[in-house]
Formats: structure tokens, sequence, C-alpha cells
């Protein structure tokens, strides 16, 4: 049997850059969850809207971003976009790389949402009187997304981890300083076994702060606790 | 409104019959793709009066009544509702249409993500630009009058089917209509639930309310409707007051009909 003596001892100097990669990963999975967000629910309005056109592209976008790998993704946002003349800092391209991958897989979320709406509603929306847009808003897409949002959640959880792979263009999230300290000390094993544990820690966190989001956004999941 | 009427005979029913038209169906025909399910249909409804129809499924009853509503767009012929033509590509006349019908569904349709409550203020104040008092009040009013003050706060999955569908009548009455439109609102129900919804649907006939009904439920045309209409494929074969069209049928399809029991 191979035996290791485990050392945690580099943590008394190395924290504070723990905890400036897990700050890094939540500002960027935070932003990145508001952006995407906007943007899954644009697509998934224009996905399920009358013009074939918009709809197609947006199939397409979609598509294309389900069917890639998010680090090539990633690098196509960071490498390739300055042959276009347009130079962005690790950081930024990060949140763009995470804004489209995640706007194409909730906007999926969100279209399920919106597909399981039943045609009486609507009916009974429009012999109420309402209006196309009030119909949309209040009849179609608040009980869309009411309904799809622990799924959202989860998304938004998967972003969060999928952040670490923007260590590879140096982002400096969590992963990337762990990247960091572990060539600085040749303790991967502790190195990696922390930032495990501080991502589960963010998980926990994210799911906390998602879960209580739609407590105080949907009403109905607060009053009849679901 | 009040419910306090002596049950059995309805008192509407002795004014004076020829009163105002308030809906007239006109030579109407809807076709379904290559299926015609109304074949020229001609009905008028006189305010005030509660009209059944009936007829086995894909007579066109719900279809007719859906047309009465621009729910359906139709073929030829027109329907005139409050002294407007219903036409589905006429935003204006849908807008007041909306204004003057109410409608009640099989499936209730209340929204679920929304309380009792607010499935009712919901139209008075976005439609109606009421505020939320004033919303709330006329939604306490109308949950009263079918006898669910108590259910303001619940969810529509809290409710059995009958409460369910005595909110989405009184979501409809909040909006003051003209005439209610029911689409088999009792179909989905147990017996013992249909009979709380049917006493709504009493009281609201017995309070001068225009009603036009597609039902399956017989005993209560033969006692509440003033006109029943019977129709079969795609065509008003018979219609009339309950007493001739139960007791003396003119035609061997209404006749069969009423024998089967339904």
């Amino acid at each position: 049997m191979i035996s290791y003596s485990f050392d945690f001892s580099f943590l008394l100097t190395a924290w504070p850059a723990f905890l400036r990669g897990a700050w890094l990963t939540i500002v960027l999975a935070g932003t990145s969850i508001a952006l995407g967000f906007v943007l899954g629910l644009v697509c998934a309005i224009l996905r399920s809207g009358k013009s074939k056109l918009l709809s197609g592209l947006v199939g397409i976008y979609v598509e294309v971003i389900r069917n890639t790998p998010f680090l090539v993704q990633v690098f196509i946002v960071y490498f390739g976009l300055p042959s276009l003349g347009l130079r962005l800092s690790a950081e930024t391209s990060a949140v763009i790389a995470l804004v489209i991958n995640t706007g194409a897989y909730s906007s999926e979320i969100i279209r399920a949402g919106i597909d399981s709406i039943a045609k009486g509603q609507l009916e009974a929306a429009e012999c109420l009187g309402l209006n196309k847009l009030q119909v949309y808003w209040h009849i179609i897409l608040i009980p869309a997304v009411e309904r799809v949002y622990p799924a959202l959640s989860s998304q938004f959880v998967l972003l969060m981890l999928s952040s670490s792979i923007t260590s590879q263009i140096s982002a400096q999230e969590l992963t990337a300083e762990a990247n960091m300290i572990q060539s600085e000390t040749f303790r991967s094993f502790e190195v990696y076994l922390i930032v495990a544990a501080v991502y589960l820690a963010l998980s926990v966190l994210f799911r906390v702060v998602l879960w209580g989001i739609g407590q105080f956004a949907f009403v109905r999941r607060r009053k009849l606790r679901t | 409104m009040s419910v306090t009427e002596a049950a059995g005979t309805r008192p509407r029913n002795e004014t004076a019959p020829g009163a105002e038209p308030i809906i007239v169906v006109d030579n109407v025909s809807k076709s379904f793709g290559p299926l015609q399910v109304l074949h020229g249909v001609s009905l008028t409804i006189e305010r005030g009066t509660m009209v059944a129809i009936v007829g086995r499924s894909g007579s066109g009853k719900s279809t007719l009544l859906r047309c009465m509503n621009a729910l359906e767009e139709i073929n030829g012929g027109t329907i005139q509702v409050c002294g407007n033509r219903v036409a589905m590509d006429d935003r204006a006349s849908v807008k007041r249409l909306r204004s003057e019908v109410g409608m009640v569904f099989q499936s209730y349709n209340l929204f679920p993500h929304l309380t009792v409550l607010r499935n009712i203020t919901l139209a008075l104040t976005v439609v109606q630009k009421k505020s939320r008092a004033d919303a709330d009040a006329i939604a306490h009013k109308v949950l009263g009058l079918v006898g669910l003050a108590d259910k303001a706060e619940a969810y529509p999955e809290q409710l059995s089917g009958g409460q369910a569908q005595r909110v989405a009548i009184a979501r409809s009455l909040a909006l003051s209509p003209k005439v209610l439109l029911f689409d088999e609102v009792t179909s989905a129900l147990d017996p013992e639930l249909t009979g709380e919804v049917l006493k709504v649907m009493e009281d609201l006939a017995r309070d001068g309310m225009t009603m036009v009904l597609v039902t399956h439920e017989m005993a209560f045309a033969r006692r509440l409707a003033d006109i029943v209409v019977f129709m079969h494929q795609g065509k008003v074969w018979e219609a009339g007051p309950p007493a001739e069209i139960f007791a003396d049928p003119k035609t061997p399809e209404l006749r069969q009909f009423l024998s089967s029991g339904l």
C-alpha cells in the first residue's frame, strides 16, 4: 500500500487566494445566471413565437451551443474574438461564454414550461378580456417560469460549477487560484480536495439562494410549501 | 343579487316574451378543415333567458357556443351579440364582446399560480384598470354569491372540482357580463359536486342573467331553461320551451336522443 501523508499547512498562507477565487466564482456565476436567464427567456419567447425565422435562428443557436464543448466555446470567445479586433479580459470573456452557454440551456427549459401551459388557460384569459401581451405575461410566462424554476435552478448550479472551466483562459476564479497554489506548494491532492469542498459549499449556497429567490418570486410556492 | 326567490317556476318566465334579442345567430356555418360542424345555424337568444343547448357529442353544440364568443372563426353567416357583429379579425369588436360575454369552461381553467382572489381580480385590475382595493371588494362580493367567501386566499389546486367551477363562475361574474356562456360546466364533476354548481347557476338564472349553456343535465334544462335547443348534425333540429321539447318531440332524432337516457 502506498502511504501518503496529508499536509494542509500551506492553507495558513494560501487561504486568501482560495477566498479570492471563490469570490470571483460567485461573481462570475451570479452575473452569468442573471444575464443568462434573461437571454434564455428572450430566446424561449422567440422560439415559441410566430416568426419562423426568429424561431429557426434561436433553434440553431441552441443546438450549436448544446452540441459543442463549453471549453471550446470559451476559447472561441477569448482567443477568437481578438481576431475580429475585440480584445476582452479573461473575466469578461468568461461571463460572455457562460451567458451564451446557459442562455441556450435555459431557453430550452423555459420553452418546456411555456409549452406546458394548457390552451384552455389562454382561452379563459382571452374571454376575460386580456389582450395578447397581458395573456403572455400573466398567463404564460410567469406560470411557465414558476413551473420550471427547479430545473432552472439546477441548471444555474451547473453553470456555477462549469465556471471552473474558465480557469483555462486564466480567469482567476476558484480553480485557477487552486492551480496556482498547487504549482507553488506541490500539494495537488490537498489543494483539489479543498477546492472540491469549496465548490460543494458554493453549490449549497447557490441552491439556498436560488430557493430563496423562488420563494420570494413565486408566492404560491411559499404558501403551498412546494 | 338575491337568491331568495321561492323554488319552482321562475318568475321571469312570466315576463313578456319576445323581449330584446341579445344574441342573434344567423345562418352560421363552420368547418374544421374538411369537416363541416355547423350547417346554417340560426338562433335568437333574448335578454334574461336561459337557453340550454343539448345534443349528442359532435352535434356542434360546443362549437356554436365557442363561435358566439369568438373563440372559433365562423365561415359563413353572422353572429351579433348585444347589437355588435362578432368578427375575430376586428380587434375592437372582440374587445367589446369580451366585456359583454363571460364564459365558463368544462375544465374550469382557473389560473393555477394565482389565488382564488387574484384569479378574480386579474381582469378587473389588468383589463378594467380598477384599483386593487376596488377589485378585491368585487371579488369578495362575487365569491359570496357562489358561497366561497372563505376561499379567497386558497389556490386552485386546493379546491374541489365543484368549488373550482364556482370560482370560475365568480371570475366571470366579477366583470358584470350581460351574457354568460357555460360549456358543459358540470361534465367533469362527480354527481355530488354537480349539484352545488347547478345551484349557483339556478341562482343566476333567477336573478335574470342571460345564460346559454351546453349541457348534458337534462333534468336541470327541463326545470330551468326557458328554451331548449336540440342540435343534431350541426343544425338546430328542434327548439322550444322545455315542456314542448321534452314532452312532445317532433322529430325521431330528438325522440331517440331523449330516450337514450342521457
